[in-house]
């Protein structure tokens, strides 16, 4: 089905179960513990063995020799494969570092080997007998000292987040020179890691020339095709199976090392092996968030009406990666006539950095929204009335390109008016409550809607039980819910009457979970091949599909009403599809908006900073399941805690690496760091967007958070701190004297 | 992990004995850091001897108006003893603050006093580390240190202490009683308990080899008001930047110690005359001689802003 128009009324907007806020049907198998994830698989084949993956110890340099004789010799051990054994592999599209292969070490726990035994803590206790000999070579570590270095580059996060090297609208030269009220600020944010909960994990069996792979993985069709190309085999031989996805935050949207090393170990054992990452691998082995160093220079009339806007990037990658793609929102958050945005990128032999959730965008506001915050301040006004006052209707690069709904004002209005903001002082540093200082912040929230083919396969069984099969992943997120939703919406059956199979890659590829792309992309290929199954259950009944109705189980059309088990029959019926696109991304801007809201108080004594109330209030389409959507934007506001207050991979700029490499040192937020959170959806529906009318709204909820605590720590203090994380020691010297 | 033998000990003194039989050997309570640090191969011991068994696990009042610990009280236990909660108030609220329940739930006294160190450098075995490998050197000086050691810290090791209770038990004056092999029983207070890194960071107790913890000793309740001020990035499961462990007098007089400081619990008995003047010559004292590093001087600021909250409560 291909969509390139806007559309019309469709059996969706009949909402009698999607919108609704219902549970996750997948909910009790988690809870109970009974949805097994990848390194769960204990039924998936038998006589699994255990591989475990050494990882370099240093950053940069190549291996001269390694000695395995006594790894080989140790209890239980079945087989070795060395990055010595073979060439470097061929790498996926989407990949920077080798993930296997010859004597060249690019990063710090790159995988130089994998031990398979019988049990798990023998092949641990092998790969710890391995005698490797390194040849150290310098290596570029300092991203602030190689900034100076960085050439300018064209930015595509893989994710849908992007920018030209450089791209100019008007003179901003021109304009920020003569501008009444000026910024020029800089501000940096750290590495962060993903830190999901379940790490990267998969086993892998062999069949003659067939290889399938249990695993942990956002995007099947990706892994499949990368897994095949890095083995160098056919990609028709290679099976994924990901069907519950422990967190992956982009983390898992690429082929990683645990799928390579285990089809290579069960190879060399002949016996199908299972392995996970380790947490110091989890940092140091695949990717994170690079870090950024942004300079934004706001200029404006004494009208508080933005005329220059200029945001420019510096992050650093191994050669040939990509840049953090800081400035994209930048590109079309607020109006104003001039405008330059640039992203450079400096090469570092630090691990590869790539996307993680809200790619550019979410390092990228946590940098923008803080100038916004600062020359609202400088202007004297309101920095959600300087927000609202610089709004545009219109791609500010091209007036003639609209957005298809852009409810920001709408966002911040509402929010305002439910956070109580009336009540934050204008002036810094005004309110205290006993030793906390309390300030209030408000940031805007944006993130492009991404459209993505999707397909998927429906199949109805002699008893009306609708059975959905697409290689769409659920990583957290509710994909099986909404899926489910949209199946009985279409079909005109309960929710319990749907069964929905997800991950496979031998099912419909989907447009897999990424970009905030998932939910619209993915059920609204499940409403094409729903549309599809529709017209053949008419059309094997003699129905004029136009007016078949789907209710209540039934199948209608004038007098004449049939059960769709009968009128499928005993042998069933099929159908298949896919959502396509055409134009309607080019012709309108498709993005969601958020108006985030954020209370702090500031221990007056030591610094710390401690979230008291967070609301977020959402533009983005329809919501599918208010419930699983509300989910998804707490979860994100949560990860705007950590990357506001907390979360930083320390890099060790001598030896190369990210020293704090597990989760006592890569703090993340704990409930004590969370009490209140409220989610607010706007009434919105975009007919542009797909035939679902929604858009995404996972990474929407983590853009703009940690201005919005940036700006409230600030309002609390007095201080402005413009290098993240934002901890205590930063602050400490500036806070009030104590009596 | 390396394979080890496995033994349960029935008495302390013949935990001791079998500790002193086997050069390798460990004990094992909680096994909630020894247990990490071995699937790491920071800790190879070739044998363990179990000691969950012994019936160390009571709160009893001394003679002197005092309790005694058993060893392997639990951390929830001992945090949730009425008589520790009203009469030692510092010492329940140091245990509350650190690790979560669940690990509150396993840890144990005395493993809680012999816990390691939480240095990264520590913990990555492919850096050097006097503590890990002695004479290796110490990568975490010139590296990431923002939670490291300000005081008495040496050119081998600048490492701190990890736990919180045993800052609260420095404050008490808690004595650590063992058992040694031969059996004979001694008493350690806590201010030689732990000890300074010096060329020796590996070396991090006064206990000798095979001594084995049966008890700590609390003497009689000081009265005063009792704070546990930590300080740390996150609200809940973090180690302390700083900690301040206070109790107050009416009359302003008190005694202080301090985590995440040094590689013990820090407590300057001849500082304390200062309190009654307030914080900052206090901590002057206190920290006198301190030698951070760029990334760690705040903690002499924290230090002492964290103790002049704490007198300021104390004021009400």
């Amino acid at each position: 089905m291909k969509f390139d128009t806007p559309a019309t009324n469709n059996p969706i907007d009949q909402l009698k179960v999607v919108g609704r806020p219902l549970d996750r049907i997948d909910g009790p198998l988690k809870t109970t513990g009974q949805a097994p994830y990848a390194y769960e698989r204990h039924d998936a084949v038998r006589n699994q063995a255990y591989g475990f993956i050494l990882g370099s110890a240093i950053a940069k340099g190549r291996i001269d020799a390694m000695d395995t004789a006594a790894a080989r010799k140790a209890p239980g051990v079945l087989a070795i494969v060395t990055t010595l054994d073979m060439p470097r592999l061929e790498k996926g599209p989407m990949n920077t570092a080798s993930l296997f292969g010859g004597p060249e070490i690019q990063h710090y726990h790159q995988a130089i080997a994998v031990v398979v035994a019988e049990s798990f803590e023998q092949a641990r206790d092998a790969a710890a007998a391995i005698r490797v000999e390194y040849v150290r070579q310098p290596g570029r570590f300092d991203l602030a000292a190689e900034a100076p270095k960085a050439k300018l580059v064209p930015g595509d996060s893989g994710e849908g987040s992007g920018a030209p090297p450089e791209e100019r609208v008007g003179d901003f030269e021109g304009a920020f020179a003569t501008a009444a009220v000026k910024l020029d600020a800089t501000y940096t944010t750290p590495d962060e890691s993903h830190a999901m909960m379940e790490p990267h994990a998969t086993i892998a069996a062999w069949e003659g020339d067939k290889l399938t792979i249990w695993t942990s993985n956002q995007m099947i069709a990706w892994g499949k095709r990368d897994l095949a190309k890095t083995l160098g085999i056919p990609a028709e031989n290679v099976r994924l199976d990901s069907p519950y996805v422990g967190g992956g935050f982009g983390g898992k949207l690429f082929l990683r090392a645990d799928a390579v090393l285990a089809a290579l170990g069960a190879k060399a054992a002949r016996r199908p092996v299972k392995l996970t990452l380790t947490r110091p691998l989890v940092a140091n082995n695949t990717t994170h968030r690079p870090a950024t160093i942004q300079r934004i220079r706001l200029g404006a009339g004494r009208d508080g009406k933005l005329t220059a806007i200029a945001h420019e990037s510096i992050s650093g990658d191994l050669e040939g990666g990509q840049p953090e793609t800081a400035v994209s929102q930048t590109k079309l958050l607020y109006a104003g006539a001039n405008r330059l945005t640039s992203l450079r990128l400096a090469v570092l032999d630090l691990p590869e950095g790539n996307a993680m959730r809200a790619p550019g965008e979410a390092p990228g506001l946590m940098a923008l929204e803080v100038a916004m915050d600062e020359m609202a301040e400088s202007l004297g006004m309101d920095p959600v009335e300087f927000r609202i006052l610089n709004d545009t209707q219109v791609d500010p690069e091209d007036s003639e390109r609209r957005f298809s709904q852009r409810q920001l004002v709408e966002c911040l209005r509402l929010g305002a008016e439910r956070f109580g903001w009336s009540r934050r002082s204008a002036t810094p540093g005004q309110r205290r409550e006993g030793r906390w200082m309390v300030g209030m912040g408000v940031a805007a929230g944006f993130r492009n809607n991404l459209l993505m083919k999707s397909a998927a396969r429906v199949r109805l069984d002699g008893q009306g039980v609708v059975t959905v099969e697409t290689d769409m992943t659920d990583i957290g997120t509710g994909s099986y819910t909404i899926i489910a939703q949209t199946a009985a919406e279409m079909m005109g059956v309960e929710l319990g009457q749907v069964r929905v199979r997800l991950g496979d890659s031998s099912f419909p590829a989907s447009a897999g979970s990424g970009g905030q792309w998932g939910a619209n992309n993915s059920t609204a290929g499940v409403y094409a091949a729903c549309m599809t199954l529709r017209e053949a259950v008419a059309r094997k009944l003699g129905f004029n599909s136009a007016e078949a109705e789907f209710v209540d189980g039934q199948v209608r059309s004038g007098n004449r009403s049939v059960p769709l088990g009968e009128a499928a029959g005993a042998d069933g019926m099929a159908a298949e599809d896919q959502i396509e696109y055409g134009d309607l991304a080019k012709r309108y801007q498709q993005s969601t908006f958020a108006g985030h809201f954020v209370e702090v108080g500031v221990d007056a004594a030591t610094g710390e900073t401690r979230v008291r109330r967070m609301l977020a209030v959402c533009a983005a389409g329809r919501i599918l399941n208010p419930k699983s959507a509300r989910s998804q934007v707490i979860g994100a506001m949560t990860m705007g805690v950590g990357a506001a207050l907390m979360e930083e991979l320390a890099v060790d700029k001598r030896h190369g690496f990210f020293v704090n490499h597990d989760l006592a040192g890569y703090e993340v937020p704990v409930h004590a760091d969370i009490p209140h959170q409220e989610v607010i959806f706007l009434d919105e529906v975009d007919p542009i967007s797909s035939p679902m009318k929604a858009k995404g709204v996972g990474e929407l909820g983590l853009c703009g958070v940690g201005a919005a605590i940036a700006n409230a720590a600030y309002n609390a203090t007095g201080i402005r701190v413009r290098d993240y994380p934002i901890t205590l020691d930063k602050m400490i010297a500036r806070l009030p004297e104590l009596a | 992990m390396r394979p080890f033998t496995y033994e349960r000990a029935r008495t302390p003194a013949e935990a001791a004995a079998a500790a002193a039989r086997n050069p390798g050997a460990k004990f094992i309570a909680g096994g909630t850091n020894l247990l990490d640090l071995m699937k790491l191969q920071i800790e190879v011991p070739s044998h363990l001897i179990d000691v969950n068994g012994l019936g160390l696990d009571r709160i009893e009042a001394t003679p002197e108006g005092g309790l005694r610990i058993g060893a392997l009280v639990r951390n929830t236990d001992l945090a949730t003893d009425e008589r520790v909660r009203r009469d030692y108030g510092v010492l329940s609220r140091a245990l509350l603050a650190g690790a979560t329940g669940q690990l509150r739930n396993k840890a144990t006294t005395a493993g809680n006093l012999l816990q390691r160190t939480r240095c990264p450098y520590f913990y990555d075995t492919n850096m050097a580390c006097n503590k890990r490998q002695p004479g290796s050197g110490c990568s975490a000086i010139g590296g990431i240190t923002r939670h490291h050691a300000v005081i008495g810290a040496s050119e081998a090791c600048i490492a701190t202490h990890p736990s919180d209770m045993a800052v609260a038990m420095r404050a008490l004056d808690a004595v650590v009683e063992t058992v040694r092999p031969d059996g004979t029983a001694r008493q350690i207070p806590m201010a030689e308990f732990h000890r300074l890194p010096g060329e020796t960071p590996h070396i991090e107790t006064a206990l000798e080899r095979g001594e084995f913890i049966a008890a700590v000793t609390l003497p009689p309740p000081l009265g005063g008001q009792q704070f546990y001020r930590k300080v740390r990035d996150r609200a809940s499961y973090a180690f302390a930047l700083v900690s301040v462990a206070a109790v107050v007098q009416r009359d302003g007089t008190g005694r202080v110690a301090l985590g995440g400081v040094a590689h013990k619990p820090w407590r300057v008995e001849a500082a304390e005359g200062e309190l009654t003047r307030g914080a900052k010559p206090a901590m002057a004292a206190i920290l006198g001689g301190a030698r951070p590093t760029h990334e760690n001087a705040f903690k002499l600021t924290l230090a002492e802003r964290a103790l002049a909250s704490v007198l300021a409560d104390a004021k009400g």
